[in-house]
């Protein structure tokens, strides 16, 4: 548990192989070892590093960016309730403050059997649905109080095990680009002429 | 109550409207290959494929088909913004979707993935891109799945690859995901975080996308809902087009209606001439304010867009008329806020979100949007001064000089300051931070004034579930 | 190009169609097509605040306290002067009322979060944010809110302490790291309010050219060790000067406070440096302030060196030298070195060994540099460089060597003006960078070329356009004859190409061409060794050298010190060599003199005298001068000016290099001498026979030399000594990463710790020279073409 395993270094050259340039495949990277570990650990980025030609330095600069990566452990069950305006207009308040009660934690800290981490979430974009949460970023829409502790039951009984993966596992249906298709990529700088089913240049000014 | 809502489509609401962009939402197999195929899937790309490119370019151009993610720019005329004979040319396919309040592009990647893979080939054949980029918002974990699964259907079934139905097209889709972070939802910061790098916006002009972006290459972005209207185009014709909505703003487009109203709920709209009453009041739209309350503001264009009042009810979804008005259209997204809603605490939400989602490059947006938190959540839990309510506007000065655009009232006898403003920042998330301060301070001065007299200590909530 | 230039004074110049006319608060500017409004306001002596940006880096937009009013014809609106190009017609308001208020409004956010501890701040008195507070800020902050906090500074490398709560995130250093130097280990991290820079957990931000981000910091975020609380701002005095660390000869700024150096920062001297220097160049007056400083001359006294007066040591001195000639003649005096000195330092001791002493005997290298008749061919300067079209590469590691000028060419690689065609026998910091590599085995550079010169692409890439061959010695177990044999082959494939010498000491080129260099029937400094060895020499002068830590044979070294009954030192220090000396004669160090040097453009730059001279030591030239009289000869000059008009009135092509000229040329004077261009020379390798692995020996930044040595802050990054194989080499041998192993060559044997190092050609064994530990000049063979030796594991 650290730098990507062997299967997950396999898939990561699949995916560095779909972009013009190595270093844009640092993001997906950086789920596969986040989906490996359950979060993102520092051997992980230096191997990513070494994997699309970037420091170490540079790929934490990237993933500290993001909201969605974690650098130390946390619960198995990630709950985002939303709280911006159209979740708050229709009580999201609330349901934080319910949902600190039930799990006995504040929002932003994880609960002492490393189960639940309760976070505070911005707009998830189901703001007619409001309130809603995510749990490991799969959706429940209007949700009530008594929504939210039947939800908490079912998780912590596995109850939902098919449904909702450990955190880290976001979508589980991967691309497959199948060899016999693809086009292939090409540096940029190589490409110099207009795609094969463009018009021919007709007076285009030269660059 | 007019309008259907279907179980597998949370928040779609449908009624008897032209569908150009939902028309299969009906189906609970709706993302399938088979069910696309079976209603009139990929019949648009076929018949792009047996025009010339520069044709298929010029149907986009002639039905105007506006720009869907925000900026409501023609696509057909952004596509023709490439540099000559520069190559390659890339797509870009905006899927962030995270501006307060939007909620569309994740049902169109969620309910009919083909559609959309079906616009970009189109795009791309028109373009000459040679290459696309489908970024999808990193927490749509669903719409993540159901594009991969429509992606790999669509390569097997030889929609997508070398020589496309056998033409000389040849495109490859890579599906792209983000990690969370709104900025990267405004196309410069889309294609840093595309090139692996953090989600910071490049200052543009000089460097529009379209001249100079992805690997420094001429670059199209366009959002998810833009490109899904192509195969209706293609297959319909610019006259079916632009028989929808008006000249200026022909088609449809999908507005999700959340907040204080009986029936939230996404819903395609004709655009140009349904007016704001009409969505939050009429039948088959929303059916008027929760518990035939009081209407007390609106949010008309997401997060980033100033409030309207019931004033403005009458205003058609029109860019121009909503801009003259002291507000835009933004991303399709109306928040609707009734006469129980804590107005400081209402915009608190919106500052806290862009206070949080800056991206930290521009000093005024970094350092400013998060003293405008600061400060509104002082006066939200009643410890604010009157000396607060002047420094939440000189900091909205630093951020955006000038007279902010507002709304006019007849209540306080304010004249409508048209949109747009200036401002110091890159990108308008700077700017989105002080939208709502300023539109509740010059729209509800007396809510903020009340908190400071009240010295409310207990945190107060936004609005009550019922 | 003027009318009168092309002297075709009817004609008048058509007008330059990269020319902008414009408008800057009112004044007419003719800008260029492409220049940003803030450095054409700045040419016109608008100033503009500014953060972020830098123009030796890419504009990033990123404080805003640029803004300014533009109109291109809509009105006037606020746009950041570092992004937007001039037009032409363009209005631009610096001083209108939104803008003044805009970059108030941008202060007083900056000040935000800032902590406002300037009175125990190093920036204090010379901060960008302080200064700029003061002239465009609103006066007070009316920020109450609680500030960002971090841990008060966190070492960010040996060299450079960050304190996170007063950087203003202007992206400089990040930038510097990334574009500039290409070590990006600063980063920033995280987002929005809470976004800062920082390292890589257990990665320090190891860059050589670290001090430079120091100087660009515009607040006191980034600290140096070697200057921290040493002195405030208006303590110091200051004078420009030019580096001698090495050959590049960057611009400086030389300051020092009671006496005493305490910084040194980059000059920007457009031909040269652009403003940067390398972290050795930056920190090493560290040295000049030593407390093993000699403060007098020692003369030996039964065996021990003592301290004297000056006219004890001379006197001594010209006794040694006279009996010397009384004994052997004057043909048995040999003078060495000068490649650390003034041009008037060695134009003094040129004088005097060939016209005074009268020997032919004088080198200024230890066989540790390249052929001086590189000096001879048609010259490159560094920006002819780093605007060829090909750059073919056959010098040393030039990161580790000339590293501004690693900085230069990589930008040219960077920004695709030019590519880099390298030759090599380790990968090097620029091999990252170049279009091809090719590596070879040392003796070999002739077949190389010729194999590079049959690959087509090669041939048409080196058709595109202009080329410059930059060579220099990159092994020290390889004779430099091949050096010359490689350029010789180069131009065989690009006839027209100019050359950049990439010789190292300091300098090296001032020494060659103000004649410290063989007169006829002069040896070698090789050959002098073996003839002091078989007892020809009879008294040996070291001039600011030292034999005993640079020649690459150390047996021969030993052999020419040994071999010489009379040894007068002029040194800075008690080195290896100055301690065996019968007279050591103490000379004044960079900073306590003034003169000219010459880098390896032939760039003649000045030299300023910043603190007096440690003790009674004084500056080579005066010693010579002295010697000469004392030796009954009058060297007719008697200051650094006469001899700086000396020199150009008697060294062929440094003509215009006179005291008045250099005083207004700030970026020097370009000078060649009439040296003959080095020739393609025969070299036969002998059999291996068991010893299968090529010696590649090559120079680190950071080694034993004194500047280093004596420097604490830097004394410590030295390597130290140890054997680089190519992994499958170190399998071969049976041995393992970072075990011993027994190295052997015909010379001697001696024990190496092994590294696996994929940047070392298969076949060939890498060892950093004049490194703590085992010292690898033990095995070299001077007098062989290269070194080959066995590796054997335990
Ligand atoms: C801060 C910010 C956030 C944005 N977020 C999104 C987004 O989530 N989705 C989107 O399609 N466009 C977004 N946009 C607009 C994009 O920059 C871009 O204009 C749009 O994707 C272009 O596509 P279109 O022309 O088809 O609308 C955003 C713009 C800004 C300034
Ligand atoms: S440390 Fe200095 S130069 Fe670097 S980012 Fe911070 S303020 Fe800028
Ligand atoms: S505001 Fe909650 S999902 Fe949009």
């Amino acid at each position: 548990m650290a730098r990507l395993n062997e299967a997950n270094v396999v898939y990561a050259k699949e995916i560095i192989g779909r972009y013009p340039k190595a270093r844009s495949a640092t993001i997906p990277l950086l789920h596969l070892a986040q989906q490996q570990d359950g979060y993102v650990t520092n051997e992980a980025i230096e191997h990513i590093g070494a994997l699309v030609g970037a420091t170490s330095a540079e790929i934490l600069g990237t993933a500290t960016f993001y909201e969605m990566f974690k650098f130390e452990p946390v619960g198995k069950y990630l709950v985002n309730i939303c709280t911006t305006l159209s979740c708050a207009l229709l009580g999201a308040d609330e349901l934080m403050h319910h949902a600190e009660r039930h799990l006995g934690v504040k929002a932003g800290s994880t609960t002492p059997d490393g189960m639940f981490t309760l976070e505070s979430a911005e707009c998830q974009a189901a703001c007619t649905e409001a309130p809603c949460l995510q749990v490991n970023y799969r959706y429940r829409y209007r949700v009530t109080t008594a929504d939210l502790d039947t939800l908490l039951d079912d998780l912590s009984h596995g109850r939902l095990d098919g449904e909702v993966p450990p955190h880290g596992t976001v979508a589980r249906v991967r691309q497959q680009i199948p060899s016999d298709r693809t086009v292939g990529v090409f540096a940029p700088d190589d490409v110099t002429t207009a795609p094969v089913w463009m018009p021919a240049p007709t007076a285009e000014a030269p660059k | 109550m007019k309008g259907t809502t279907y179980p597998h489509a949370a928040g779609f609401v449908a009624g008897d409207r032209p569908q150009v962009v939902t028309s299969r939402f009906q189906y609970d197999d709706s993302y399938t290959l088979q069910r696309y195929l079976a209603t009139d899937g990929y019949k648009g790309l076929q018949a792009a494929l047996a025009k010339s490119a520069v044709d298929v370019h010029n149907d986009v151009k002639g039905a105007t088909v506006l720009g869907r993610g925000g900026a409501g720019f023609p696509a057909g005329v952004k596509w023709g913004l490439t540099p000559q004979a520069v190559w390659p040319r890339y797509l870009v396919v905006n899927g962030d979707e995270s501006e307060p309040g939007t909620y569309k592009d994740r049902l169109l990647m969620e309910l009919d993935p083909h559609q959309l893979i079906e616009g970009c080939l189109i795009a791309c054949y028109a373009a000459g891109l040679s290459q696309c980029f489908l970024y999808i918002r990193g927490e749509m974990a669903v719409a993540q799945e159901r594009v991969a699964t429509a992606l790999n259907d669509a390569y097997a079934a030889g929609y997508i690859g070398k020589n496309i139905l056998g033409s000389n097209f040849s495109v490859d889709i890579v599906l792209h995901w983000g990690a969370g972070a709104y900025v990267v939802g405004e196309e410069t910061a889309l294609i840093e975080s595309l090139e692996g790098n953090r989600g910071m916006p490049r200052l543009k002009p000089p460097f529009f996308p379209a001249a100079i972006g992805l690997y420094g290459k001429p670059t199209i972005v366009n959002n998810v809902e833009t490109l899904s209207n192509l195969p209706w185009l293609l297959r319909n014709g610019v006259e079916a087009y632009t028989a929808i909505g008006t000249a200026t703003s022909p088609g449809t487009r999908m507005v999700a209606v959340s907040g204080h109203v009986k029936r939230p709920g996404v819903y395609e709209i004709i655009n140009g001439t349904t007016t704001f009453r009409d969505l939050l009041y009429g039948e088959e739209f929303c059916g008027g304010i929760r518990n035939d309350n009081q209407l007390k503001a609106f949010v008309p264009g997401g997060g980033s867009a100033p409030w309207f009042l019931p004033d403005q009810l009458d205003l058609p979804f029109e860019s121009k008329l909503v801009g003259a008005a002291g507000s835009m259209l933004g991303s399709g997204a109306v928040m609707v806020m009734d006469d129980t809603t804590d107005i400081v605490a209402a915009a608190y939400t919106l500052v806290r979100f862009y206070a949080h989602e800056s991206c930290g490059k521009c000093t005024p947006c970094r350092e400013g949007g998060t003293w405008l938190e600061r400060i509104m959540m002082r006066l939200v839990d009643g410890h604010g001064t009157t000396r607060d309510l002047d420094q939440l506007f000189e900091i909205g000065q630093t951020i955006c000089p000038g007279e902010f655009p507002h709304a006019a009232s007849e209540r306080l006898g304010l004249e409508a300051k048209p949109f747009p403003f200036r401002m110091t920042t890159i990108c308008f998330v700077g700017p989105s931070a002080y939208t709502a301060v300023d539109s509740a301070l010059t729209l509800f001065r007396d809510e903020f004034e009340a908190k400071i007299v009240q010295r409310n200590l207990i945190p107060v909530s936004v609005g009550a579930s019922e | 190009m003027t009318a009168t230039e092309t002297g075709t004074e009817a004609t008048v110049p058509p007008p330059d169609p990269n020319e902008v006319r414009l408008t800057i608060n009112g004044r007419p500017v003719v800008a260029r097509k492409g220049d940003y409004v803030i450095a054409a306001a700045q040419n016109i002596g608008e100033y503009i605040p500014r953060f972020c940006y830098h123009e030796r880096m890419s504009s990033v937009g990123m404080c805003r306290m640029c803004l300014v009013d533009i109109d291109t014809g809509r009105g006037p609106g606020l746009q950041v002067a570092c992004m937007v190009t001039v037009v032409p017609d363009m209005i631009v308001n610096t001083q209108s009322q939104s803008a003044l208020k805009a970059q108030e409004g941008i202060i007083e956010m900056l000040l935000a979060n800032h902590p406002l501890d300037c009175p125990v701040c190093d920036k204090g008195g010379e901060c960008p944010l302080q200064d700029q507070s003061f002239s465009y800020g609103p006066g007070e902050s009316r920020f109450v809110e609680e500030k960002r906090h971090f841990e008060k500074p966190i070492p960010i490398s040996d060299l450079v302490l960050l304190d996170r709560e007063r950087c203003i995130l202007c992206d400089r250093c990040t930038r510097f790291a990334d574009e500039v130097a290409g070590d990006a280990l600063i980063s920033f991290t995280h987002r929005g309010n809470l976004t800062q820079v920082n390292t890589f957990p257990d990665e320090p931000f190891a860059s050589y050219f670290s001090g430079n981000t120091v100087q660009i910091c515009p607040v006191g975020a980034l600290t140096a060790k070697p200057y921290r609380f040493k002195a405030r701002p208006w303590d110091l005095e200051q004078t420009e000067s030019t580096c001698t660390t090495c050959a590049v000869g960057c611009r400086t700024v030389v300051q020092s406070s009671r006496d005493e150096l305490l910084r040194y920062q980059g000059v920007d001297s457009d031909p040269v440096n652009w403003g940067w220097l390398c972290d050795r160049g930056r920190f090493n007056f560290e040295a000049v302030n030593s407390e093993d400083r000699l403060d007098s001359p020692l003369v030996r006294v039964d065996d021990e060196l003592q301290p004297t007066t000056w006219n004890a040591a001379l006197a001594r001195a010209v006794e040694l030298i006279n009996e010397a000639k009384a004994v052997g003649g004057a043909g048995s005096i040999a003078v060495i070195g000068g490649a650390r000195g003034t041009n008037e330092d060695a134009y003094a001791w040129a004088r005097l060994a060939h016209d005074v002493i009268g020997t032919p005997h004088v080198y200024p290298q230890m066989g540790d540099g390249a052929q001086i008749n590189l000096l001879g061919f048609d010259r490159a300067t560094i920006d002819e460089a780093a605007n060829a079209a090909t750059i073919i590469l056959m010098a040393p590691d030039l990161k580790e060597e000339l590293p501004v000028l690693y900085l230069r060419l990589r930008d040219a690689a960077q920004k695709r003006r030019s590519r880099i065609i390298e030759f090599t026998q380790k990968g090097s910091g620029l091999s990252g960078e170049a279009w091809r590599v090719i590596q070879y085995q040392a003796g070999n550079i002739t077949q190389a070329v010729a194999g590079a010169g049959a690959d087509a692409a090669i041939a048409a890439q080196l058709a595109k356009g202009t080329v410059v061959i930059v060579a220099g010695r990159a092994n020290l177990a390889e004779n430099p004859l091949e050096v010359g044999n490689g350029v010789v082959a180069a131009l065989g494939l690009a006839p027209a190409a100019k050359v950049l010498p990439a010789f190292r000491r300091g300098n090296v080129v001032g020494a060659i061409e103000m004649g410290l260099v063989p007169g006829e029937g002069g040896m070698h400094v090789l050959d002098i060794a073996r003839a002091s060895a078989a007892g020809k020499i009879e008294c040996l002068i070291l001039l600011g050298c030292d034999p005993l830590s640079d020649l690459p044979d150390s047996d021969l070294a030993r052999q020419l010190m040994a071999g010489a009954p009379r040894i007068i030192a002029i040194d800075t220090f008690l080195t290896k060599s100055s301690s065996p000396a019968h007279v050591v004669l103490a000379a004044a160090a960079y900073g306590e003199k003034s003169g000219t040097t010459t880098n390896i453009e032939g760039r003649v730059s000045t030299l300023s005298e910043k603190v007096t001279p440690r003790g009674t030591s004084r500056p080579d030239w005066m010693i010579a001068v002295e010697l000469a009289e004392l030796l009954g000869a009058d060297l007719g000059v008697s200051s650094v000016d006469d001899l700086t008009d000396a020199i150009a009135a008697n060294v062929s092509g440094f003509g215009a290099a006179t005291v008045a000229a250099l005083r207004t040329a700030r970026d020097g004077i370009v000078c060649k001498g009439s040296l003959p261009p080095a020739t393609a020379q025969v070299s036969t390798i002998d059999e291996r026979n068991g010893y299968d692995y090529r010696l590649v020996v090559s120079r680190k930044l950071y080694d034993n030399a004194v500047g280093t040595a004596k420097s604490p802050s830097l004394a410590h990054l030295t390597m130290g000594s140890e054997l680089h194989l190519h992994p499958l080499d170190v399998e071969r041998v049976g041995s393992t990463d970072g075990a011993d192993v027994k190295v052997t060559s015909k010379r001697a044997s001696m024990v190496f710790k092994v590294v696996a190092d994929d940047s070392v050609v298969r076949g060939s064994a890498w060892v950093p020279f004049n490194q703590p530990g085992p010292s690898i000049g033990e095995l070299i063979d001077a007098a062989a073409v290269v070194t080959d030796v066995r590796v054997e594991s335990f």
